[in-house]
């Protein structure tokens, strides 16, 4: 094996560089088509390019003069992946404070705050995971204590927007980010039960704004009063981030009592409040790997929280736990875990791309192959969902993106070297 | 939820990441002798695991991964007293044993994960159990990882589920040298001695780079706050365990020489750990990202005269996959985490496949993760994927090897496990397809030959004392 590995790696024509980006139209033809839609998977079906767009659906589709014709061979082709809620473009390494803009630390609280005026399009992780076939994901910010005697963040830990892998953020595609539950306490006085009394303080502030108390008992200044008036509006979801039975279901009925548009983030425990979401049309993102009490609001934490979810009629998307933006690629394994232990596999890709494009407002441009839409499109090289698969391919707004990023530079630099130590 | 990932070891430390029914084993039983330390020490802490009596298993009909880099079609594992006792076609049924259809199955050796913290960095991750760095010293080769494991931790019984049979738990990478390892097998226990692999030896941890110059130098304002203090603290410390071993063996020479007022050295359980790494019977395991800090810590190993079995994380050996394998030093990797910190932003998916390419590479993968030990074969795959798609070929009989002999051979247990030959422990998991896939699951994991995880019997597996009786956790466990 050593040694027919050592002769493949001699003799094996690397596809070095980048693919030139496709300015004209593109067709690809007899791909099977999984349109996430009710138009269902279509086989041995073609699709064109034209003009940033999905301009045809069909089969012994012509290709226009100058077209790229890309053979599929059958192979599958997805809308672009959701990388989840997290640091895309705002965290460039950790542990590095001069490139982590996450997180607002200023002891007050500040829904105006919007993480996206720190994003990055040129971070490195944009090019590693759209490698990955990941198009868009949800710039979010992360709620954080302070250090010793420094000030810390709030329960609101402010907005996010999506962004489209080629570096663009769709602005008004836009979420507020509210940290619920024991990992919360410690940003609302040492106690969970203050984390809705706070919400509802903050709440009356902008719904009565004459009755306001004396400056120094406010929570919001008045951009702030403003930023949430625009979610009690609906400008976008409130995305709680809680994870333990009881605490979800006081979500739940603040959602009801305040008449907002919620998420829930995390939801470990989600599974045993299934009924209760499904009524109230709150959508569960999760990570469908956690299965261990991490803590102790996780206790009921297991591979089938998708399935159950599923099941009991929640809408689901995926992201991973932790919000480093470093392998958001990795959210497509955690699909076909949740496959593997009940969900359906459609469902597993609806979590990736439909879903998750429904619950952030971004549903006319992601998350489904239909004639019209700016073609956000994924060519795999076996099933999506599994990790022997790689994207051979991916289109962001009909643009064919070149198939390079730092790491595969760094491996082509170093394959190089090992070819030339075999040669030895 | 947001996990703190162990790998940063935060500022607050407190980051990282058996089930009831056996008690320890009753005294009188010939006790398997622990690893000796530089300083003779430790006959103490004895595993107490016992292999408990089990009818014969045959496995019938299935794709077999030996570990021995073969793939056998159609073919049989027989393990007899809790061990393999051959691989072959048509083996005869033994008399009153169980019979387990391979057909559509896929046989490994058990899985092997040479970084966990599991027990010492448990589920829930609550300050009180949170045991795996002892960051008030750069150099702790004192302490013992295992006596800070917890037997209850709820991962160890998630990480069976994925095929893991055995497990080396280390104390974490605050420290230039944070302790001693224990290799467990992953069996429910009460106590940690009763999952103690017999007769393995220890091995010492030890971390390049940023976190300990970080944990001491930027949030303690103590030595070592640079890379260059670091080897500075490595080089005083193999420094004065080659002085207290000199010391020892003149008192050895003089003692069998009948000299009566020979003194031994007073004893330090510091340096006895050091001593015993430099003299082999503990084995160094060094926490280091970049290339040229392996280089260096190879440098050093020449200097001291002690060999580093593996370097863990090992982020950046793709730029050295050469001279690691001339040197014999394996590399555990993940598959393609990376950017977390500034010594992982050059990592590359295909790390471990060129690591594994070079000749005489040994490409491990590791997990350093609760969540990431439950599914090896997965970033085994990954690995598998990329690198043949930067033109390597990777058969699944190879690549297995990753994280079953290569492992094994590690942590000095290859003699004993980590491959089907006959003689070996009867580790053994059998997945209900090729598990180089996102959808395999293990179907039976066998442990010197008796059936701990049955996927469609989870109650086999025993859940752990935290978890009986949450009402959260009804629903979960069965």
């Amino acid at each position: 094996m050593r040694a027919s590995a050592i002769a493949a790696l001699l003799g094996a024509a690397l596809p070095l560089a980048a693919v030139e980006a496709a300015q004209g139209p593109i067709l690809i033809r007899d791909a099977t088509i999984h349109t996430v839609s009710a138009a269902g998977v279509l086989e041995h079906a073609d699709l064109l390019i034209d003009n940033g767009r999905i301009a045809a659906l069909g089969t012994a589709l012509k290709a226009p003069a100058g077209a790229e014709i890309i053979e599929a061979q059958g192979r599958p082709l997805t809308p672009g992946l959701f990388g989840g809620l997290g640091h895309l473009g705002v965290e460039e390494i950790g542990l590095e404070p001069t490139v982590d803009d996450y997180s607002l630390k200023l002891g007050s609280m500040r829904p105006e705050f919007e993480v996206t005026a720190a994003f990055n399009p040129d971070s490195i992780s944009l090019g590693v995971n759209r490698l990955g076939g990941i198009t868009f994901a949800m710039v979010a910010p992360s709620a954080e204590p302070g250090g010793k005697g420094a000030p810390g963040g709030t329960l609101i830990a402010g907005q996010g927007a999506i962004a489209q892998l080629d570096g663009t953020l769709v602005p008004q595609a836009r979420a507020l980010f509210v940290d619920i539950g024991g990992d919360a306490s410690a940003l609302t006085g040492g106690s969970r039960a203050a984390q809705f009394m706070l919400l509802q303080q903050a709440l009356s502030e902008v719904r009565a704004p004459n009755a306001l108390l004396p400056n120094d008992q406010r929570l919001l200044t008045p951009a702030g009063r403003r930023s949430l008036q625009a979610y009690l509006g609906g400008a976008g979801p409130i995305v709680f981030d809680v994870d333990r039975a009881s605490d979800i279901r006081q979500v739940v009925a603040f959602a009801a009592r305040e008449k907002l548009r919620v998420v829930v983030k995390g939801g470990a425990e989600a599974w045993r409040v299934g009924p209760e979401l499904a009524a109230a049309h709150i959508p569960v993102v999760l990570n469908p790997l956690d299965d261990l009490p991490g803590s102790f609001d996780t206790v009921g934490a297991t591979l089938e929280n998708a399935a159950r979810l599923n099941k009991a009629g929640v809408k689901i998307a995926f992201t991973l736990d932790d919000p480093q933006p470093h392998n958001i690629r990795k959210v497509r394994q955690t699909a076909g875990v949740a496959v593997a232990h009940g969900l359906p596999w459609e469902a597993g890709l609806a979590a990736l791309t439909r879903n998750p494009a429904e619950i952030f407002g971004v549903a006319d441009r992601d998350g489904s192959v239909a004639v019209g839409r700016p073609a956000d499109l994924v060519l795999w090289s076996g099933d999506p969902l599994d990790v022997t698969t790689l994207a051979d391919r991916v289109f962001i707004a009909g643009q064919s993106q070149p198939m390079q990023s730092r790491q595969t530079l760094l491996r082509d630099r170093y394959l190089e070297k090992l070819r030339a130590h075999a040669a030895r | 939820m947001r996990r703190i990932s162990c790998l940063l070891v935060t500022a607050a430390l407190s980051a990282c990441a058996t089930t009831a029914g056996q008690s320890a084993a009753p005294p009188g039983n010939a006790a398997p002798v622990a690893p000796t330390a530089g300083s003779g020490s430790t006959e103490s802490y004895p595993s107490t695991y016992r292999v408990p009596a089990t009818a014969p298993t045959l496995i019938r009909h299935a794709t077999v991964l030996t570990g021995t880099g073969a793939r056998l079609d159609n073919a049989d594992v027989l393990i007899v007293d809790g061990k393999i006792q051959s691989v072959g076609t048509n083996l005869p049924a033994p008399a009153g044993g169980r019979i387990v259809d391979g057909e559509h199955r896929w046989v490994t050796p058990g899985l092997i994960d040479i970084h966990s913290h599991l027990g010492v960095y448990p589920s829930p991750q609550v300050d009180a159990n949170s045991d795996g760095n002892e960051a008030t010293s750069p150099s702790t080769a004192n302490v013992w990882a295992e006596h800070s494991v917890w037997p209850q931790d709820p991962g160890f019984r998630t990480a069976l589920a994925g095929g893991i049979t055995t497990l080396q738990i280390l104390p974490g990478s605050a420290n230039l040298i944070g302790g001693r390892s224990v290799i467990l097998k992953n069996v429910p226990s009460v106590t940690y001695q009763g999952m103690k692999f017999p007769g393995a030896p220890q091995g010492l941890k030890m971390a390049c780079g940023e976190n300990p110059k970080r944990v001491y130098g930027a949030d303690k304002n103590q030595f070592p706050a640079t890379r260059m203090g670091n080897v500075a603290g490595y080089r005083a410390q193999w420094a004065e365990a080659q002085e207290y071993l000199r010391d020892q063996q003149e008192y050895e020479r003089k003692h069998a020489a009948g000299d009566k007022d020979a003194k031994p050295p007073k004893r330090d359980l510091r340096l006895d750990t050091l001593a015993a790494a430099l003299k082999g019977d503990i084995i160094v395991h060094m926490h280091c990202y970049r290339a040229d800090e392996m280089a260096t810590v190879l440098d050093m190993s020449r200097e001291f005269g002690y060999h580093v079995a593996a370097f863990h994380h090992a982020v950046e050996a793709y730029k050295i996959a050469d001279l690691l394998a001339e040197q014999g030093v394996c590399a555990a990797m993940w598959a393609d985490w990376w950017g977390f910190k500034m010594e992982s932003y050059d990592g590359i998916p295909e790390n471990i496949a060129f690591v594994d390419a070079a000749p005489g590479g040994c490409a491990i993968v590791h997990s350093d993760s609760e969540e990431g030990i439950q599914r090896l074969n997965q970033e085994a795959a990954k690995a598998m994927a990329y690198g043949r798609r930067a033109g390597l070929q990777i058969a699944p009989e190879h690549a297995i090897q990753w994280l079953t002999a290569n492992p094994a051979k590690s942590i000095g247990v290859l003699a004993r496990t980590g491959t089907l030959e006959p003689g070996k422990m009867g580790d053994v998991v059998v997945w209900n397809g090729n598990p180089f896939s996102v959808y395999a699951l293990a179907d039976y994991v066998f442990i010197d030959g008796a059936l701990r995880y049955d996927r469609s019997n989870p109650a086999l597996t025993p859940q752990s004392d935290f978890t009986l009786g949450q009402p959260a956790a009804a629903g979960v466990y069965p």
